[in-house]
């Protein structure tokens, strides 16, 4: 069984933000970037999918050169193989345009994987888009912000996350399925599988190669500014005895801040 | 027309349905335009009449047997076929869930931008303006959609609610739903214990970091949010990852992002990606021993002390509150 894994590149969740005004675009100077995290969690899934049946893994990205490093880690996880679909715009924050070239990549190259595994979001974006829109491009079977995945034949059974729930999705491959924290513990990658990883070739992709006319992928959104968030200020803190302090609080939340 | 799509589970109307309604309502009039609401499943008929309280002049009820039960891609065939009839200039949705599987397969089938879990519509010379947190709110991103129409989905608890009389015409369309080989079906919906409220939908949070010091100290919030009506217990990454409590609870950039009128954070310091995901709370307080823990930089009232020393008391605050 063939398995896709899409993966993006972002900072790490300990960056600080800063934007730069005149492009409305994050200063990537100084930023440390890592594999996105929910999409570890798909690399593992897919990982623990091949071992029990077999078939090949590979990881894809939509990005430029930057992105090979995500790549190189899928391999020295245990991916067989990655992809680079060459991007020239920077990040456009429009999922439809991701999900286009994605899906014609899959049409064009790999036809016959049967499970298309992402993470539930790019911790960045965080449009929660790009899955469910290559599913509907793909006119395939989704589910969403998945805790459990259970591959049987020709379908898979996915528990996703709901507000105080779970469902059960009982799904026909192939599907895409994006992960949430809690499908598995992700595996670190060995000396080994990194020595592997750095003599692995990687194709690259061209948005040209997928067919893709100039207009065809021009974003959906037009940005407007992008801007810090109101800085918060630091309030009033209390400190002695803990009766006294917790009756502050109560009188605090009921009479100032009319909550309680 | 900007038409809002209206969750339900079982047959009751989500709250963050009538918000994203109630916003829609609100730009609908800035723009000169209606506002209208859109129910689909069985059964649910009888709902129209609170939507007509939010201020939907029209309600379009799609039912259908195979709508019986949610299923993306009957639904959003289902919506998608009402978008191509009524044209209308927006489509909201609520980013619940529900909204967040549901909304991108219905711009993808229309060929269209999506604005997700957007925290501010303002209706400008250009139509709609969307702004939403990127990077867990550390910033902002404003923009137009270019496409038509615009597919919108807004954050639970950040809408104001606003009741507003309107007509609530009901009006039935019956709905072709294509076949299809390729299924994806919920076949059994799983509550979790206790019946609790999501994080995400709370209107107060009672959070708890490394301080609580092991699981069975997350009890001491459990029995502080059995004092407060409509609050849920969230957690900070390292409280999750030492396994104290389920990641469904986890607050922060890997985790949810949480808008609730108050957070309590007790034991946690403030790392920047769980800044990130509640620094958007109208109200913040911390509880924690450290004077120097970054979270008193974004808290409006904090508490330097022993949380186990605190809460005894605080519970008895609230008690006689509650009287």
């Amino acid at each position: 069984m063939d398995i896709l894994v899409l993966v993006k590149r972002v900072p790490d969740t300990e960056s600080k933000i800063r934007i730069n005004r005149e492009t409305n675009s994050v200063v990537e100077e100084g930023l440390n970037f890592i594999l996105s995290p929910y999409d570890e969690y798909a690399m593992e899934e897919a990982l623990r999918i091949k071992g029990a049946k077999g078939g090949k893994v590979v990881a894809v990205t939509v990005g430029r050169d930057e992105s090979l490093v995500i790549l190189r880690k899928c391999l020295a996880m245990g991916a067989d193989e990655a992809v680079l679909i060459k991007d020239p715009l920077p990040e456009t924050y429009d999922g439809l345009r991701t999900a286009r070239i994605i899906a014609r990549f899959v049409q064009a190259k790999y036809p016959d994987a049967r499970l298309l595994l992402f993470g539930k979001q790019s911790v960045g974006a965080d449009n929660s888009q790009v899955p469910a829109m290559v599913a509907e491009l793909l006119g395939i079977g989704q589910a969403n912000v998945v805790v459990k995945l259970e591959v049987e034949g020709e379908t898979a059974t996915a528990l996703r996350e709901i507000e105080g729930a779970q469902e059960k999705v009982f799904l026909t491959l192939p599907a895409v399925v994006s992960a949430q924290k809690g499908l598995n513990e992700p595996r670190y990658e060995t000396l080994k599988g990194i020595m592997m990883a750095k003599k692995k070739e990687i194709p690259i992709v061209s948005i040209e190669e997928l067919g893709f006319k100039p207009d065809e992928l021009a974003p959906q959104l037009a940005i407007i500014k992008m801007d810090q968030p109101p800085a918060r200020q630091a309030g009033r803190v209390v400190t002695g005895v803990a009766e006294e302090t917790a009756r502050q609080l109560v009188e605090y939340l009921h009479t100032e801040a009319k909550i309680i | 027309m900007i038409l809002t799509y209206i969750e339900t589970r079982e047959k009751k109307i989500k709250k963050s349905s009538l918000e994203a309604l109630s916003e829609a309502r609100r730009k609908a009039a800035e723009l000169g335009t209606e506002a209208a609401a859109v129910l689909v499943g069985t059964g649910i008929e009888g709902l129209a009449a609170e939507l007509s309280s939010y201020g939907a002049s029209k309600v379009y009820v799609l039912e259908s047997g195979s709508l019986d039960r949610y299923s993306t891609q009957d639904y959003a065939a289902a919506l998608a076929g009402l978008v191509k009839k009524l044209c209308p200039a927006a489509v909201f949705f609520s980013a619940t869930a529900m909204g967040k599987d549901l909304a991108p397969r219905l711009a993808a089938r229309l060929g269209v931008g999506l604005a997700s879990d957007c925290t501010q519509v303002s209706a400008g010379d250009g139509g709609l303006e969307f702004t939403r947190p990127i990077f867990a709110g550390k910033a902002l991103l404003t923009f137009r959609l270019t496409s038509s129409p615009q597919v919108v989905s807004l954050r639970p608890n950040v809408f104001p609610l606003a009741p507003a009389a309107a007509a609530g015409e009901v009006i039935r369309e019956t709905v072709e739903i294509p076949a299809t080989t390729a299924r994806a079906e919920v076949t059994e919906i799983l509550q979790e214990s206790g019946g609790e409220i999501d994080v995400t939908e709370a209107d107060i949070v009672i959070s708890g970091g490394r301080g609580m010091k092991g699981p069975e100290n997350f009890e001491l919030l459990r029995e502080i949010s059995a004092l407060i009506p409509r609050s849920a217990v969230g957690a900070s990454r390292s409280a999750v990852d030492s396994g104290w409590i389920g990641h469904q609870h986890q607050v922060g950039q890997t985790g949810k992002t949480v808008s609730p009128n108050l957070y309590l954070a007790f034991g946690i310091s403030g790392a920047i990606q769980h800044l990130a995901g509640m620094s958007s709370s109208k109200v913040v307080v911390a509880v924690n021993k450290d004077p120097d823990a970054p979270i008193f930089k974004v808290a409006d009232f904090g508490v330097v002390g022993d949380l186990f020393q605190v809460i005894p008391p605080l519970k008895e605050e609230l008690k006689k509150l509650r009287g």
